[in-house]
């Protein structure tokens, strides 16, 4: 929709542009959060596509994905030997409940910004133990963890003039088997649950549930843990929560159904 | 900025926080739409060099450089692209605001994505068609109704169905090849010089009088033309609601009134160059509220001691059955004796259901554009109901009718939504006002939060059996939450408590209903209208019934619906005006008994979790509303020899335009291409009370039948008197007039002027329509998730004019009752905020959503349709809801009492 009391897109060229950044004037990015609700507040955006971040780049120690890069190109990666984790970047794509149209445009860094529960980069990354660079508003640099970067329902730790640079994935990570698993109240619908398993090679396992809580939570073990285990571990959990995409019981008892599948799929996986 | 638009280069400056789709729209490219304006409904998608996009998520001063390409870049009327022709040929639309992005989308896919295509057209929303026919249009694999569906040979089928027209043939509708291109205006496509734009200030409060209001600052800002406040509105009480009589709904509603009884409701409104002007000045305006306590549930609102919703209006002058208790309007009566009913029964069932919220999503929003023409004031709007329209804003505002033109363009879907006035009335008074130009458009979270949603229903339902299966007893009791303004409310709870409950031949029948003010947002017209609640509730506790006495369901039908000569009974005896005019039920009964025993092979998925279960309803209506539903129609021969019909019913989709093209043109034994059709406008045609209760064939068609009829009665005596052959020996042919030998051009006999002949219909005579749903459905006990294996409706429509709009009609409507039945809830915060105010939050059906359906039709011959057809539209819709959930009871063994049987709520019923 027309954002009718933005009265400037500036194009930023380098990091000193990002200063007008601030109250009343946010990043853009592929803008399909941003144009998709009135934003009264709003007089000005800094457009952070012109900075030109090359969109991947892959190194031996992983991943870099920029901020910018668009789901579509994520997604449309080609098969990296030996990663194979990958997999999971087009499963969590899909978990987007926009189209396709919208993986065009919208982008990695915007999608973890947004900070929705829903939010399937925010999937990937904290299953993949990503860290996620921070460009400070003050010009200082801060690496964090993804399991740190989300907060709650749309918050994150960024102030206002920060600015998410880059999210880089591990090259341990992308060598673990994973295993996804979505549910929503529709076949194709708006996220309710997303649940991502991962078994590192040395055995420990990790299983990252987003969607059903307000903010990732993450299970970690050294060695995959026994059905019971996971799901007392999953009871445990008390960020559930309702909105017209689940009520807050069946996510909890259908994020115990996926837990499980993605479990036994693992184990059958590291026996076979 | 430069960039290049359907080939063309264009140098322009964009709005900084302009969407592409604003830009393009501005532009005169109305072939882009706007149907959410949040990326989800896909109606403004575009290719960007050639990669698709919703245009309105993105920012306009990025398509710099770039190649544009819109519905029209891909071909035009004449030039059409073999993607578009398919549309046309599959009949890939009914009201056809989607397909410009449909096709859009759909063009860019290569063969492993059409592989993926429920994914691939995740984002384009359809609410009319079901998508079936927009699956067959994108994969080539369209066949007519009856034919197996396979890939088609490169044969196109569009130049055989051109060359039919005539009443039973699916010929296609005469705006196909606008629409595939986007060349079909709707009420907003249309540049009008010195436009204005009107925005409107809401009620934060569900219940409050406005004790001051300050417009100073907001009529200072500079491009604001007017500030409207209740202070400027005319104190005419009037309802949203429109029907044939405007006694049917109460008179509480003002333009601008000094109390809001919802939140959201306007409060003020500003007239303004831009619509970011009008929202700036909006947000300008003062207002000093005075709280006042408010009421959100149906049933604390009729406690002694309830807030009052209306307490200040007058009973008799609003036509409220009690403002001092909310009540809006009650129903009380008895055929037989229900307890004595009861007393004879072997098994009693009883239960209470819950229906909920649902929105229309057209998905075309309303809209108005006004301006005074001729010293005539003229409104282009968003509605099914232009003359009933016209006739309420001469009311309202004490003008002269000659002095207002209403007219509809194409309308981009309606499903009761439109035969409201939403936007109508504050447009006249902007124009009034100012003298301007003035528009309002709705946005997609008005429609959700003001816009009149369909009533929920509290429905209990009391039914007594003796053993051998024959009903003894049935007693309904009925609770409405019409909001907080009365429109539809009575008519609703009426027609809910009808047909539902005449169906069946029970002696001893009781209903109670009752419809009440709350200070939550209106509750109005939608498709079914009141039947499909009730329906819900009945067809549920026969179901249970059925189970407690060991009977089939279809038996239990068999057994207890009312016969071709039976007498129809609420809690009286019908009038003489109600009558079986064919009777098709039994065969639907057989049709989809017989389909879901033949079954269709598709498997549940493996594993224990997952339970199977089938199920089914029935359902009757009417085929036009009651107490009179009239049109007039004007068939004139021109001097070029070919035909235009003059109809005053409106086209939203609903497929009444081509069906009265071949009613024309098989009365006048001519091809429907030679029709041509005026339409929807007070000016063109004497009257039509609208587009609603299904009417458009059996009243609006009925009017044509008579006028075409008449026409060739007036050629016939003019052709007698040029030559002194007798009258009745001649026979029209597509080009003239045939006496044995001797031919008489139609050019010859139009003469200079043309020739003209009128036809009326009163609707004083109703017929009734069938339909059976049944459904097979697999449901999984762990996460609650319900699969549709198998979906059978079987109709009994008459004869069936236009086969292939019949089954579309069906297929939409099954697919909206599907979203009703599985999805769709606008939810209240129980405070009077709506909370799910964004189609993201509201799940449409998408593609992925929509089975197949099989459709069987009756074959039956109505007495009183036009050749012998009946209504289909709503019908289609009412049976679905509990059908499925009878189907779901019998797969888990309990049943859903509450729509929608979302996966959560299924899920909850196995905790018990
Ligand atoms: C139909 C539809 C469905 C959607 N479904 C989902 C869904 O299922 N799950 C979900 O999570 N989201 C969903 N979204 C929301 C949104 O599309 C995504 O979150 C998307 O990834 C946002 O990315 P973007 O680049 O378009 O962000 P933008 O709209 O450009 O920005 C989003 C927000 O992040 C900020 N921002 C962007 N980039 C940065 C950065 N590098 N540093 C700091 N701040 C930044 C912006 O200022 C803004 O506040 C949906 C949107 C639509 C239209
Ligand atoms: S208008 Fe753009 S997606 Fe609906
Ligand atoms: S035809 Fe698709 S929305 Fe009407």
């Amino acid at each position: 929709m027309d954002l009718n009391t933005v009265a400037s897109i500036t194009p930023a060229r380098s990091r000193d542009d990002l200063r007008l950044l601030g109250p009343g004037v946010a990043p853009l990015a592929g803008g399909s959060e941003l144009f998709a609700s009135p934003r009264p507040e709003l007089v000005g955006l800094v457009d952070l596509l012109s900075l030109g971040w090359p969109a991947l780049v892959i190194s031996d120690d992983g991943l870099e994905i920029a901020a910018t890069c668009t789901l579509a190109a994520l997604s449309r990666l080609p098969a990296v030997p030996g990663w194979t984790a990958q997999p999971l970047f087009l499963e969590c794509c899909g978990a987007l409940f926009g189209s396709f149209k919208i993986w065009n445009v919208a982008t990695v860094g915007g999608n973890l910004c947004t900070s929705l529960p829903a939010g399937p980069m925010t999937a990937l990354a904290v299953a993949l133990d990503a860290e996620l660079l921070v460009w400070r508003r003050d010009g200082q640099d801060e690496v964090l963890p993804a399991s740190e970067f989300v907060t709650g329902n749309m918050t994150n730790v960024l102030e206002p003039g920060d600015v998410l640079r880059s999210i880089h994935l591990p090259l341990a990570a992308l060598r673990a088997r994973t295993a996804y698993r979505k549910i929503a109240l529709s076949p194709l619908g708006r996220s309710g649950a997303v649940l991502v398993g991962r078994l590192d090679p040395d055995g420990g396992f990790l299983l990252a549930v987003t969607g059903a809580t307000v903010r990732p939570e993450l299970l970690r073990y050294p060695s995959l843990p026994t059905a019971a285990e996971l799901r007392a571990d999953l009871d445990a959990i008390g960020s559930w929560f309702t909105d017209p995409h689940g009520a807050a019981d069946w996510r909890r008892a259908v994020s115990a159904v996926l837990g499980e599948e993605i479990r036994t799929e693992l184990e059958d996986r590291s026996v076979a | 900025m430069k960039l290049s638009i359907n080939g063309e280069t264009v140098d322009a400056v964009a709005a900084p926080g302009q969407s592409l789709r604003t830009f393009l729209r501005d532009r005169a490219h109305f072939e882009v739409k706007k149907g959410c304006d949040t990326g989800d409904c896909g109606a403004c998608s575009v290719l960007l060099d050639g990669v698709p996009v919703h245009s309105c998520l993105y920012p306009a001063g990025r398509a710099e450089g770039a190649a544009v390409t819109t519905v029209a870049g891909l071909g035009r009327d004449g030039d059409l692209s073999p993607l578009q022709q398919r549309f046309v040929d599959a009949a890939g639309f009914q009201c056809g605001f989607c397909t410009p992005g449909m096709i859009v989308t759909a063009s860019t896919l290569d063969a492993d994505e059409l592989d993926a295509l429920p994914r691939m057209l995740s984002g384009n929303l359809c609410r009319c068609t079901g998508y079936r026919a927009i699956e067959d249009a994108v994969r080539g694999t369209h066949r007519r109704v009856g034919e197996p569906r396979e890939p088609d040979p490169a044969t196109s089928r569009a130049a055989a169905a051109r060359a039919c027209g005539r009443v039973g043939t699916s010929h296609p509708a005469p705006a196909s090849t606008r629409i595939v291109s986007g060349q079909e205006p709707y009420t907003l496509d249309i540049a009008v010089p010195g436009l204005l734009h009107l925005a409107v200030l809401a009620s934060p409060h569900a219940h409050a009088r406005i004790t001051r209001i300050d417009t100073r600052a907001a009529a200072a800002l500079p491009g604001v033309h007017a500030v409207l406040t209740h202070v400027d509105s005319p104190a005419t009480l009037y309802s949203s609601a429109r029907h044939e009589s405007r006694l049917d709904d109460p008179d509480d509603s003002l333009v601008l009134d000094d109390v809001v009884r919802f939140r959201g409701q306007r409060v003020a409104a500003v007239v303004a160059d831009t619509v970011a002007i009008a929202e700036q000045a909006c947000a300008l305006i003062a207002v000093d509220y005075d709280e006042l306590p408010a009421v959100f549930d149906p049933r604390a609102a009729l406690a002694p001691g309830a807030a009052l919703v209306h307490g200040d209006k007058d009973a008799a002058t609003s036509r409220l059955a009690d403002p001092r208790r909310n009540l809006v309007a009650e129903m009380h009566g008895e055929h037989g004796d229900l307890a004595a009913g009861l007393a004879e029964a072997t098994t009693v069932v009883t239960g209470t259901w819950q229906t909920q919220r649902v929105a229309h999503v057209q998905l075309e929003t309303h809209a108005t554009i006004g301006w005074i023409e001729d010293g005539r004031l003229v409104l282009r709007t968003a509605t099914q109901v232009p003359f009933l329209v016209h006739k309420e804003i001469c009311r309202i505002f004490a003008l002269e009718p000659a002095k207002v033109r209403v007219f509809a363009a194409r309308v981009g879907g309606g499903f009761g939504g439109k035969q409201e006035i939403l936007t109508e009335d504050i447009v006249t008074l902007a124009v009034l006002t100012t003298g301007r130009p003035v528009q309002y458009e709705f946005t997609r979270t008005d429609e959700m939060t003001i816009s009149p949603v369909r009533h929920p229903f509290e429905v209990t339902v009391t039914l007594g059996a003796t053993q051998d299966g024959r009903l003894t007893a049935l007693g309904l009791e009925v609770l409405s939450d019409t909001g907080a303004y009365g429109n539809h409310g009575p008519g609703v709870m009426y027609h809910g408590c009808s047909e539902s409950v005449s169906l069946y031949a029970v002696p001893h029948k009781r209903v109670d209903a009752r419809c009440v003010y709350t200070n939550n947002p209106p509750s109005g017209a939608f498709r079914g209208y009141g039947l499909g609640q009730v329906i819900f509730g009945i067809e549920s506790a026969l179901d249970e019934l059925a189970r407690r006495l060991g009977i089939s369901p279809f038996d239990l039908r068999r057994l207890n619906s009312i016969g071709p000569t039976d007498p129809l009974v609420v809690t009286e005896v019908e009038g003489a005006d109600l009558i079986i005019g064919s009777y098709g039920l039994d065969q639907c009964l057989d049709l989809a008994e017989a389909a879901l025993t033949r079954g269709n092979g598709v498997e549940a998925p493996a594993g224990p979790q997952w339970r199977v279960g089938a199920g089914m309803a029935s359902a009757m209506i009417a085929t036009m509303p009651p107490r009179g539903h009239f049109s007039q129609a004007s068939i004139r021969l021109d001097p070029a020899g070919t035909y235009t019909l003059g109809i005053g019913t409106v086209e939203f989709g609903n497929g009444t335009t081509t069906v009265h093209a071949q009613i024309a043109a098989t009365a006048l034994n001519t091809t429907a291409d030679r029709v041509h059709i005026r339409q929807s406008d007070t000016d063109v045609a004497d009257y039509d009370t609208g587009a609603y209760g299904s009417a458009g064939i059996t009243v609006a068609g009925k009017a044509v039948l008579a006028a075409a009829t008449a026409l060739i009665e007036q050629l016939q005596l003019t052709a007698a008197a040029r030559t002194g052959l007798p009258a009745e020996s001649w026979t029209p042919e597509p080009t003239g007039l045939r006496s044995g030998s001797v031919f008489l051009p139609l050019t010859e006999l139009a003469g200079a002027t043309g020739l003209e002949a009128k036809g009326a219909e009163d609707g004083a005579v109703r017929s009734l329509a069938f339909n059976v749903h049944a459904f097979r459905v697999a449901v999984d006990t762990q996460t609650g998730e319900v699969r549709i294996l198998q979906s059978i409706q079987a109709a009994d429509a008459g004869v069936v004019m236009n086969p292939e709009q019949c089954r579309g009609q069906i297929e939409g409507g099954v697919a909206q009752a599907i979203g009703t039945s599985l999805y769709e809830e606008i939810v209240l915060d129980g405070a009077g905020t709506v909370t799910t105010r964004v189609l993201r939050s509201y799940h449409v059906p998408q593609l992925a959503d929509v089975p197949v359906t099989e459709i069987y039709f009756a074959s039956t011959t109505d007495s009183l349709g036009p050749y012998g057809a009946k209504s289909m539209s709503e019908s289609t819709y009412n049976p679905v809801a509990p059908a499925l959930a009878n189907a779901v009871r019998d797969a888990i063994g309990v049943r859903p009492f509450e729509l929608p049987m979302s996966r959560d709520r299924i899920w909850r019923l196995l905790q018990l």
